[in-house]
């Protein structure tokens, strides 16, 4: 499976969030390292497209996309 | 490797180091998508360089298949991070590995395009001398804009002036702006395979550079390398 970056994501997250996603910067909240999503580590091989923190490998959001829906889990953001 | 014009109708315009998605759909309804930088500059036509993979689902079709006058599903420009405009100013220090090299033109081009003075060292990084791609563009001397090669699994015994050496902590101590003081620290964008840039990000951050000036973009595989 490809490890891919935040930035080759770019047009999913558009299209999920509606707006350029790449350059915020969000905080893992298992390890709080914040940084830029186009930094985040990607991995999209499987069912879904999931996001890691680059720091310390936690999942930060999972998306799947699946007949014309999209589910989004921002489980390991930190609000 | 290909360069691609496109003629895209409507295109709302990019930023240099943005990218575009492109899909492919098989009659039986599977769908491939994949992501490429923008190879030109804010204001010209869209191009993206694609590389081919030889197990990839989408590559061979752009380098081998596509034929002038197809249509293609593209989505974009996206991204906004790996992102240069003429007001983020420099000095720019850009760090090419492989294809890595591809975003890093654009922003060259935008640069030339908007008659900025920001000073450039581009530093790239190719196996071979016939893997560096935009060759004689980027040998086109440019005031302001420094050029340096270095070449991994190749030693041209013919003339070559660049390095021979795979890029490190001591290639950057060379090579690199030095980090200057807070508040005048130059700009670095890092694209190519992820060790690559890895290596060149801890590199500049321990050379002082200020971790969030410097950009990064990686892929998986090992081009350049």
């Amino acid at each position: 499976m490809d490890e891919l970056d935040g930035n080759r994501v770019a047009g999913l997250l558009q299209e999920v969030f509606g707006t350029e996603m790449t350059a915020t910067v969000v905080t893992c909240a298992s390890c709080r390292a914040a940084a830029p999503i186009g930094e985040s580590d990607v991995y999209a091989g499987g069912p879904g497209t999931v996001i890691r923190c680059r720091s310390c490998t936690s999942v930060l959001a999972v998306i799947t996309q699946i007949r014309g829906m999209s589910c989004v889990d921002l489980m390991g953001i930190a609000p | 490797m290909r360069t691609i014009a496109l003629d895209v109708p409507a295109w709302p315009g990019h930023r240099a180091g943005q990218h575009l998605d492109v899909r492919l759909t098989a009659e039986d309804g599977y769908s491939a998508e994949r992501s490429y930088s923008i190879a030109s500059a804010a204001g010209e036509p869209v191009a993206i360089t694609v590389q081919r993979l030889d197990d990839g689902e989408v590559s061979p079709y752009l380098t081998d298949e596509l034929r002038v006058g197809d249509e293609l599903e593209l989505r974009g420009p996206v991204g906004g991070y790996f992102v240069w405009e003429q007001a983020d100013g420099g000095p720019l220090f850009l760090v090419g590995g492989g294809s890595g090299i591809v975003p890093l033109r654009s922003i060259l081009r935008q640069r030339d395009r908007t008659g900025s003075d920001a000073a450039v060292r581009l530093l790239y990084s190719a196996r071979t001398r016939s893997d560096l791609i935009y060759r004689d563009e980027l040998a086109r001397h440019r005031d302001g804009v420094e050029i340096i090669d270095t070449l991994t699994r190749e030693r041209p015994d013919d003339g070559w002036t660049g390095y021979t050496r795979r890029v490190d902590r001591a290639l950057l101590a060379e090579t690199a702006w030095p980090a200057g003081k807070a508040g005048k620290q130059p700009l670095a964008f890092v694209c190519g395979p992820t060790s690559f840039v890895e290596t060149v990000a801890a590199g500049l951050v321990a050379l002082g550079y200020d971790p969030g000036r410097v950009k990064t973009e990686r892929f998986g595989g090992t081009g350049g390398r």
